[in-house]
């Protein structure tokens, strides 16, 4: 008998496998609509979504204002409302004429000046207005409440300086450091670069992953001498590079079209994305594993990978204002530390204490993930 | 290790998933080396399990499966890196092109640079895929996919190749080449493993291992299994037409083993020593002829069970008479034609089936049979042509000829995660019966079925053979007068396909009208007659036996279904070139 198929030098052979498999990812890549279609078309709507269409910033809401009496100093304050650049004002004489509008969702408050409001300020008492607003939407009912707040301390304040030539009482003043206009675009559109890496990382690459077990191409694959290791990292590289390419177009986007300031190095926001994609590369890997399935694959990976990345990293909503238990489950989604630190790199600059803080636990959440993927991704099936 | 001793040793090999019977049942058995080894059996029964056993992705539970001198549960490193394994899906990458699948497993599977010119042009001129270096293996055909399978399989010249149904969604043709090709390897001392379901493929095996729900009937050359109902198997003709029923009344009759229709003829295996029943009955003036038959793999394997089932079919006995209607066509095709963009999936079908007929759709995966078929529930729109069922158009009263007729997918139509009276309950609800007469009928089918025990279970647990039975019941419950099956014993054992027709037989003796598609060549013998589906038309239409009879000559004077499909599709192409 002849010896069996001799096996050729390990490494060489281990260079070719390595190589033909990422050449095989990346024609897979090119050919296929729905990776081009996740990695660059469906960032390029997350982007100009929250460029333009999600903004935290209340400009122009509809409000109604009841002015019960009119007098001179009403008459003012009437004005005060509707010179304010956040709201579009409606005046009314009883507040029963904008009900219905509250009700319908045509306006989102009613401020109401009260029949006493002169007589009140006049006798130096604090004048009190009242603000009915849509609680469905809690976030613009306290645009709406803290707007109004304002207007009318402005008012007074602007009042008081007229009425005596004093100067009015001591009020704080707010300056905005990084983001002095306050636009939300430019903390918005950074953090959307985090769940745009989060969309190729893991649900691309578990999808990619799963549909070689679908088809049937995982198992004549396995059936050849290359390895499990070798299998998996012949697809993070080419998932790796497309996680960045994304990331980069993105960003070019960001600071071209939507003027977002890019304040820190390139080396810092490649050091971030590249760690971040750790992490996010190696739960999709986790899920396809365990899973061999598209479509439980790209449902768990939007429940566990996508949603976290939106909701519970400081993204949209504040961490501090969690309930605790929610706090702490925000400590292990990696986007957590990816998106202060990108917010940083576009709007302050490069601040590496708090970039390598970041970048150490990305690493050890990711290399948790590769520890699972590796264990759960053995040359067997069933 | 010398040339005789076997290339792959399975011993004691058992092999379980979930709780239920064993996949693998204490399996032993060699794969010798420069042979073919059939793998053999309906679907179910263990091939695929066998076969991954053997690449080491899969290991047994017990017992031990050595290849080439390596035991695959210590040693799965140099199993994988002598073997080439073809997987049952088309394990290659659609959108890669040929060449670079071929560039990917010769890298993978570690083919010198300096080899491969070489190893491409022999594999390419081999597989007959040289013009097609540059297509996308997505775009190639069933036949084409197989063949570019075998060629990356056998890129480093394994010792041994193991195909997982190999014959699976290819053209009869395709087939005979690929099993040619598998025979020349085995010329120079490769060891090949072809698994199937077909048994017909068996016999051109020249080895059989014959695996029945996890458990090894029979290991050794098919000629000696055959052997073993040499001189029992006889062809049965002069039943004048009548030959349904012939084959319910012979199916009761002690001594008779098996029993099916082929052509005009009835085929059947009695038990040793008894000869054939061949009574004159009161609607034959003169008593059948029976003679001699050379025995099939199939014959042998039924006797292997211990017979087939009985003639009776309570299905049919419950069923209400359709009466003829002096001759009037209850399915008709007329001109039945549709194209998809550039493509003409069928053109210019054109048929008729008189009531208490069946009517067979043969022809290759792809050829066009199901686009045919959908036209003809009205699943689809013909883009030119008409249909009618039981008399309605169906571009106009779709849903009233929907009605009359019973329609049965292939096997995984069910619902799988509804119990089997869910099913039914759901079927019966569609077809609109409600109240006493709904129950009536289920409960009749539970009956006839069997289903007791079953109603709570989930249809996907089903064993196969039950799920198909199940498909039939959801079908006929609103008693249609035409059905249409859609492959309806692909890969079930012989037993259960048995049953099958014999339910079918009967009904159409009552006067139901059936629209059969299937690729198997053997189904088409329960045919009255057949229309050969190839490329989108339909090549020729007649009975079995005048298909057969049209290619008969003097170097083939009695050719099988598969012969006269071959012969038919070759002189219609060489018509195409002369045109």
């Amino acid at each position: 008998m002849t010896a069996p198929a001799e096996i050729e030098a390990p490494t060489t052979g281990r260079a070719r496998r390595f190589a033909a498999l990422v050449r095989k990812e990346s024609y897979q890549i090119v050919r296929d609509p729905s990776s081009i279609l996740i990695a660059f078309v469906l960032p390029l709507i997350l982007l100009f979504l929250f460029g333009y269409g999600v903004s935290l910033d209340t400009t122009q809401t509809r409000i109604g204002l009841i002015v019960e009496q009119e007098t001179p100093l009403t008459r003012d304050l009437a004005a005060g409302f509707q010179a304010s650049r956040y709201f579009t004002v409606s005046v009314g004489r009883d507040r029963r004429d904008f009900e219905d509008d509250l009700v319908l969702g045509h306006i989102r408050g009613i401020v109401v000046i009260p029949a006493r409001f002169a007589a009140d300020y006049a006798a130096g008492q604090h004048p009190a207005l009242q603000v009915l607003v849509d609680g469905s939407d809690p976030n613009t009912a306290n645009f709406v409440q803290n707007y109004a707040q304002a207007t009318v301390a402005n008012w007074e304040r602007q009042r008081s300086q007229e009425d005596a030539g004093q100067p009015p009482a001591i009020s704080a003043e707010q300056r905005f450091w990084f983001n002095p206009e306050l636009t939300s675009r430019n903390f918005l559109v950074p953090g959307s670069i985090a769940i745009v890496m989060t969309l190729v990382g893991t649900l691309l690459t578990s999808l990619v992953v799963a549909r070689e077990w679908e088809r049937g191409t995982m198992e004549a694959m396995m059936a050849t001498p290359v390895s499990a290791a070798e299998l998996l990292a012949g697809k993070l590289l080419p998932y790796f590079l497309l996680g960045l390419a994304s990331m980069t177009l993105c960003v070019l986007l960001a600071v071209s079209l939507f003027g977002v300031p890019f304040r820190g190095s390139v080396a810092a926001l490649y050091a971030l994305s590249a760690t971040f994609l750790m992490p996010a590369l190696g739960q999709g890997l986790l899920i396809s594993a365990t899973t061999k399935n598209q479509f439980l694959a790209s449902q768990l990976a939007l429940i566990s990978a996508f949603l976290p990345a939106f909701l519970l990293s400081g993204f949209l909503f504040e961490i501090n204002s969690m309930p605790t238990v929610i706090q702490w489950i925000t400590f292990i989604v990696p986007a957590r530390y990816l998106i202060p630190s990108l917010q940083t790199v576009f709007l302050a600059g490069d601040i590496w204490p708090m970039f390598l803080q970041a970048i150490a636990i990305m690493l050890l959440i990711g290399s948790v993930f590769f520890a699972l993927a590796a264990r759960s991704t053995r040359k067997r099936i069933g | 290790m010398t040339i005789d001793e076997p290339f792959v040793r399975i011993s004691g090999v058992v092999k379980r998933f979930g709780d239920g019977a064993p996949a693998l049942d204490h399996i032993d058995g060699q794969i010798l080396g420069g042979r073919i080894t059939g793998l053999v059996g309906p679907d179910g029964a263990g091939k695929t399990t066998l076969i991954r056993l053997m690449t080491g992705l899969m290991l047994p539970d017990e017992g031990k499966v050595e290849v080439l001198g390596f035991d695959t549960a210590k040693d799965p490193a140099h199993v994988q890196a002598a073997i080439g394994y073809m997987p049952q899906r088309f394990g290659l990458y659609e959108d890669l092109s040929v060449a670079e699948n071929l560039d990917l497993y010769a890298d993978l599977r570690g083919l010198p640079l300096s080899e491969r010119k070489a190893t491409y042009d022999e594999l390419l001129e081999f597989t007959d895929l040289k013009r097609f270096t540059a297509r996308l293996a997505g775009k190639l055909s069933g036949g084409m996919k197989q063949k570019l399978g075998l060629a990356c399989a056998l890129l480093r010249k394994p010792r041994l190749l193991l195909l997982d149904e190999p014959g699976v969604g290819v053209d009869p043709i395709s087939r005979r080449d690929l099993l040619k090709m598998v025979e020349n390897l085995t010329a120079s001392g490769i060891g090949v493993v072809w698994s199937t379901a077909y048994l017909d493929e068996a016999e051109a095996c020249d080895e059989v291992l014959l695996l029945n729900e996890g458990k090894l009937l029979f290991a050794g050359a098919p000629s000696e299994l055959t052997a073993r109902v040499a001189g029992r198997v006889f062809k049965v003709t002069g039943t004048s037409g009548r030959r349904r029923e012939a084959l319910a009344r012979y199916l009761d009759e002690d001594g008779v083993v098996d029993g099916v229709i082929q052509g005009e003829a009835i085929r059947l295996v009695m038990a040793p020593d008894v000869a054939p029943p061949m009574a004159a009955t009161e609607e034959t003036t003169t008593a059948p002829q029976a003679t001699i038959a050379p025995p099939r793999f199939e014959d042998a394997f039924i006797d292997l069970l211990g017979g087939g089932p009985g003639g009776r079919s309570k299905l049919a006995e419950a069923q209400k008479v359709f009466a003829s209607e002096n001759g009037k066509p209850v399915i008709e095709a007329r001109g039945l034609t549709k194209r998809f963009g550039d493509f003409t999936a069928a053109d210019d079908i054109t048929f008729d089936i008189p009531r208490g007929q069946i009517f067979g759709l043969l022809g290759p995966n792809g050829a066009g049979k199901s686009t045919t078929f959908k036209m003809l529930c009205g699943l689809l729109k013909p883009t030119a042509g008409e249909g009618r069922v039981a008399g309605f158009d169906l571009r106009r009263d779709a849903a009233e000829a929907r009605n009359r007729l019973g329609y049965m997918a292939q096997k995984f139509s069910l619902y799988g995660d509804l119990s089997v009276a869910q099913n039914l309950g759901f079927f019966a609800g569609v077809y609109g019966l409600a109240g006493a007469r709904k129950r009536e009928r289920i409960g009749l089918m539970v009956e006839i079925f069997g289903f007791e025990r079953l109603l709570g279970m989930s249809a996907k647990d089903l064993p196969l053979g039950l799920k198909q039975r199940l498909a039939l019941a959801c079908a006929v419950l609103h008693e249609p007068e035409a059905l249409f099956l859609d492959e309806p014993t692909s890969g079930v054992d012989p037993i259960t396909r048995r049953e099958f027709w014999t339910h079918i037989n009967g009904l159409v003796e009552k006067g139901v009208t059936v629209l059969v598609t299937t690729h198997f060549m053997d189904e088409a013998e329960y045919c009255d007659r057949i229309s050969l589906i190839y490329r989108g038309r339909s090549i020729a239409l007649g009975s079995p036996d005048d298909l057969k009879k049209q290619v008969a000559n003097a170097a083939c004077p009695d050719p099988t279904m598969e012969d006269a499909f071959i012969a038919l599709v070759q002189g219609s192409e060489e018509k195409q070139v002369a045109a």
